[in-house]
């Protein structure tokens, strides 16, 4: 009976003498850097014209770009009226007004606890996001420790340090309590509501789907708007939740709508053999769920987890409209300063570049963690 | 207790029974639900009563005593609440229409950019897409908003083309004087795009039946812009042309862009292009190059195999998570309320500021936004199934 | 165009010619010096381990692969960048594949009379009755009116042979078409190619199923790295081999 060709080259060498062999190299106008601007600028007509045109507009764009950004730019100065006289861009508004932009108006002899409290927030962050520390008597402990110093640094009120109201909280510390506060109350959240979401029992899943639904349907302004004025209204008379915390579980449940239905396709990719398997075993459904069924799930759309993680950091800019003095409202409010006004550019140049840096570095982490799970990594 | 040698009975106990259990979560739940609304409900009525705010609807019909900078339909302050929302909602469609359109555009030149084989054009198109989607939308807006703010006043307007106007009070460019025989222009291009359409159909049946292929593009292009020409050569070709003129601080004559309008439609644009951008790139590429292969070797012009075998199959992939882009581009646009933009959640703060009604005024921008979420997708819902790829 | 060259070159000439035919993909190379006739009416099956160029080889002739250095001719039509040529060459040569490639949106039928409709520009109703009569002849007319992704790999390979079919293709290439398919479906396919090739009709195969070939084949080719090692009749290539590599690779194949 025949069968597939098993692969030779093992034994290439000893069924052909070597000398037989003509190598031709290939034509020369194939290989090497010619090659590479062949295919990959001149392939066709279209793509020549393409190529010409590109090369133009950029050989007028970066050199003025260049001119303005470094050459002609002023890189330090605290006299405004240097910046004015300048044709370049004026980099001195982020030297002159970083402290405001980035802390916003917590108190100024106190802003040192805020670079202590970013420098431990990084460094949990960054230790969290390694694998050589997945493991709960790691993480446990670091988050505590962690989020202990954090919020001791951001309140004080202990060991001599003066209390600061969450309502003074500003900059990028408060950016990240944000977004932190959303993720953290949020994605427990969205694990329930994705499993609520594909329940057998019918009141269940009625109250799930309606409650993604109607999130989902809506702006994040409109979250916001109700946490910072219809809630309120819903406690009882004398009880009173602090804004910030109302704001975050706001945020919370909106991402949490957003995530379930990611979750919930994880969950679809499962094959039904999963939940077959786990019942034979005798595994009761929050067993089965917990230690078999959401992990898959969970590393199924790793992806789109991430993609919203992102999206709720970039999404803790909206709080611009209820007043929250994160490291944007922040900027906002330094740039109505008649005197640096004018050089909104470089300033919103800079809390650009601050969330991309966050951003673009979630997304290329979540890049390596699939490239790790497709290598059947295990953690 | 007393009969030790029967069965165990807790295995069979009512407590443990898979039915029961489920039924019990599920009152407990409705029952949980309906305590918590009641009892809200409960508290905002006597907060509301002891802050003195009125409550329910009446407040529509009253007169919102403020103006709007822009408006589709006519509107002053002497007139309601409920139509300073509707002239809202009006806005918020408005920007939101024309943002999807531009977002389109954007999103689909930069898609496939990004897969072209051209290494420079891919590479730059990578970056927009980098860039402008790991920005908050937020800050794309307020950055638009000041530079629209920083340009020129009127009096030292950047003019790209004459007659057209880039000043910090918005766009001005000049739009010809109404004349009589206008809406016919109307009626003809509606005409010529109804027969362009037949012609097209009627071509596609001549070719299924006889083989033989008749050019439908450009006569059908000649019907749809040649039509309206003809009716306005035959009127005597009227056209003046409203051009603006400084006159003071600002323009007279012409049409505007205004800076608001402009500033959120940028913003949302270039910020939702970009996701757009991703989405066409995926699709294009979910098409294996097999289907390419298979096409190309039963002798396929290239634009055919781009018509029949690798647009239908990326548009599936495309249309759906794109659409919910749209929905997302349009929710983006409450954004107006930050740079004085009058859409509806603009509109609905002012309302809510000066009423205090603030549970009416945010349901009510809620449910709009429901409405228009919930429309989009049974349209959606309706295309996936028309065109789901039956399988096994 | 095609008729006339066809009367100048007479039934002498072959319909395949490959002349000194190299490839590389960057430094490697991927075809050397590839010397190959075939004539009209003939049934070459190709054989060689995997990687040893046998599928860039029958690429090549319909140009889904560029070739670098040598000439081919097809049909009296040299293969040149001129799109018009490659076009006329694709449409007089069928091709099938090792994964199929139907077009998962379109029905069966739909996939047969797509390239009659559009190249050929037959008229609808004549290209649907082209249709069923190949997949009568491939032994599944019921299935027209299903979608690809509702048959099973044998039906799906077979609608993939009706449909080169509908193109009245002079010559056929078949790149692996059984080695994506579970055993017991190779045979229905190989049933249907036996039938072609008793038909008259010109045939490369690329295969590793030497049953087959040895029923079929006028001529075995066997490649390895790159170049063709044994061109010989079955009786000989399978009895006698005159190449140490090609003993070894028949050793390796049909031992088990």
């Amino acid at each position: 009976m025949v069968d597939s060709a098993a692969p030779l080259p093992g034994q290439k060498p000893a069924a052909e003498p070597a000398a037989t062999k003509t190598t031709t190299p290939p034509p020369v106008e194939k290989i090497g850097v010619l090659r590479w601007l062949k295919e990959n600028l001149f392939s066709s007509p279209f793509n020549t014209v393409l190529t010409i045109i590109t090369l133009f507009l950029l050989a007028d764009w970066i050199p003025s770009f260049f001119q303005w950004g470094v050459i002609d730019a002023v890189w330090y100065t605290t006299d405004h009226n240097v910046c004015r006289a300048a044709d370049g861009a004026c980099w001195a508004v982020v030297a002159e007004k970083h402290r405001p932009m980035l802390f916003g108006v917590y108190p100024y002899e106190e802003h040192w606890r805020l670079v202590v409290a970013l420098i431990v927030y990084m460094i949990t962050i960054i230790l969290t996001l390694t694998p050589r520390f997945w493991n709960l008597k790691i993480l446990v402990p670091l988050w505590i420790v962690g989020g202990g110093t954090v919020a001791l640094m951001l309140w004080g009120g202990l060991f001599g340090l003066t209390y600061v109201d969450s309502s003074q909280w500003g900059g990028l510390p408060l950016t990240m309590v944000l977004f932190t506060g959303t993720v953290v109350i949020g994605f427990p959240i969205s694990i329930l509501f994705a499993l609520g979401r594909r329940s057998h029992l019918p009141a269940i899943k009625a109250i799930c789907v309606t409650l993604i639904e109607s999130m989902r349907g809506v702006p994040l302004i409109t979250i916001l708007f109700v946490a910072v004025n219809v809630f309120p209204l819903f406690l009882p008379e004398g009880m009173e939740i602090d804004k910030l915390f109302r704001v975050i579980v706001g945020m919370a449940i909106f991402f949490a709508c957003y995530q379930a239905e990611v979750i919930r396709g994880g969950l679809q990719a499962i094959p039904r053999g999963q939940y077959e398997a786990a019942e034979a075993l005798g595994l009761g459904y929050w067993q089965h769920t917990v230690k078999i069924i959401m992990p898959q799930a969970l590393r199924i759309c790793l992806p789109g987890i991430v993609n919203h993680i992102i999206a709720a950091l970039k999404n803790t800019s909206f709080v611009l409209i209820i007043g929250l003095f994160d490291i944007l409202t922040a900027t906002t409010a330094v740039m109505q300063d008649p005197l640096w006004r004018r050089f909104f550019v470089e300033a919103y140049l800079f809390v650009a570049v601050v969330y991309f840096i966050f951003c673009y570095a979630l997304s290329k982490y979540s890049q390596k963690v699939e490239g790790w799970l497709s290598e059947g990594r295990r953690f | 207790m007393a009969d030790i040698q029967a069965p165990r009975k807790s295995n069979t106990s009512i407590l443990n029974s898979i039915a029961f259990r489920g039924v019990a979560y599920q009152v407990l739940l409705a029952a949980g639900v309906a305590f918590i609304g009641y009892y809200l409900y409960v508290n905002v009525n006597a907060n509301l009563e002891r802050q003195g705010i009125a409550t329910g609807f009446d407040f529509l019909s009253e007169d919102a005593g403020f103006d709007i900078g822009e408006s589709v339909i006519p509107f002053d302050s002497s007139q309601s609440y409920g139509r300073v929302l509707v002239a809202g909602i009006l806005n918020t469609l408005h920007v939101a229409i024309v943002g999807v359109f531009l977002a389109t555009i954007v999103g689909v030149l930069m898609g496939i950019a990004r897969v072209s084989r051209n290494w420079l054009v891919s590479k730059l198109a990578s970056g927009y897409v980098e860039v402008c989607r790991n920005v908050p939308v937020v800050l794309h807006v307020i950055f638009w908003a000041s530079v629209i703010r920083n340009l020129p006043s009127p009096r030292q307007a950047i003019t790209p083309f004459d007659g057209i106007f880039i000043t910090n009070r918005g766009i001005i460019y000049p739009i010809p004087e109404a004349h009589g025989i206008y809406p016919w222009l109307g009626v003809a291009l509606v005409v010529g795009i109804i027969g362009a359409f037949v012609l097209g159909r009627r071509a596609q049946k001549r070719r299924e039946e006889t083989g033989q292929f008749i050019p439908t593009f450009w006569p059908g292009l000649g019907l749809i812009l040649g039509l309206p020409t003809v009716v306005w050569l035959a009127a005597g070709a009227p056209l003046v042309w409203d051009v603006p003129a400084l006159r003071g601080f600002n323009y007279q004559g012409g049409a505007s862009l205004t800076p608001e309008f402009v500033a959120l439609l940028i913003g949302i644009t270039v910020y939702t292009g970009a996701f757009i951008a991703e989405i066409v790139r995926a699709g294009i590429q979910s098409v294996q190059h097999g289907q390419v292969e298979a096409a190309r070797s039963l002798g396929l012009r290239p634009g055919l195999v781009m018509r029949l075998v690798i647009l239908p199959q990326a548009l599936r992939v495309i249309v759906p998570p794109t659409t919910s882009q749209y929905l997302s581009l349009t929710k983006n646009s409450s954004l107006g309320v930050l740079i004085g933009y009058p859409d509806l959640v603009n509109v609905g703060n002012t309302t809510l500021n000066q009423t205090g009604q603030a549970v009416e005024a945010i349901a009510i921008m809620m449910l709009v936004y429901l409405l228009i979420s919930l429309t989009i997708s049974v349209f959606m819902n309706t295309y996936n199934r028309l065109v789901a790829i039956q399988e096994r | 165009m095609s008729e006339t060259v066809l009367a100048n070159t007479a039934a002498v000439e072959p319909v395949i010619q490959l002349t000194d035919v190299n490839k590389w993909y960057g430094d490697f190379q991927a075809l050397r010096d590839i010397n190959l006739n075939v004539d009209r009416g003939e049934r070459v099956v190709v054989c060689g381990p995997s990687g040893s160029g046998k599928s860039t080889m029958i690429r090549c002739i319909n140009r889904l692969e560029e070739h670098q250095r040598g000439t081919i001719v097809v049909d009296g039509i040299e293969l040149t960048d001129n799109l018009k040529n490659i076009e006329a060459i694709r449409s007089e040569v069928g091709m099938v594949f090792q994964s199929f490639n139907l077009f998962p949106h379109l029905r069966v039928i739909d996939n047969l009379t797509l390239a009659p409709m559009w190249v050929r520009k037959m008229p609808k109703k004549d290209a649907e009755q082209l249709a069923m009569q190949y997949l009568e002849r491939v032994q599944i007319p019921e299935q027209a009116y299903k979608y690809p992704g509702q048959l099973s790999g044998g039906q799906q390979q077979r609608v993939a042979i009706a449909r080169a079919l509908c193109m009245q293709p002079k010559i056929m290439l078949f790149d692996e078409p059984t080695s994506a398919l579970d055993p017991e479906m190779i045979k229905e396919v190989l049933d249907v190619m036996v039938e072609l090739a008793e038909s008259g009709m010109t045939m490369i195969v690329v295969t590793h199923e030497m049953g087959f070939a040895k029923t079929v084949a006028d001529k075995m080719v066997f490649m390895d790295d790159a170049e063709i090692v044994e061109v010989a009749t079955p009786e000989v290539f399978f009895e006698n081999p005159e190449n140490d590599r090609t003993k070894l690779f028949l050793s390796q194949i049909l031992t088990h």
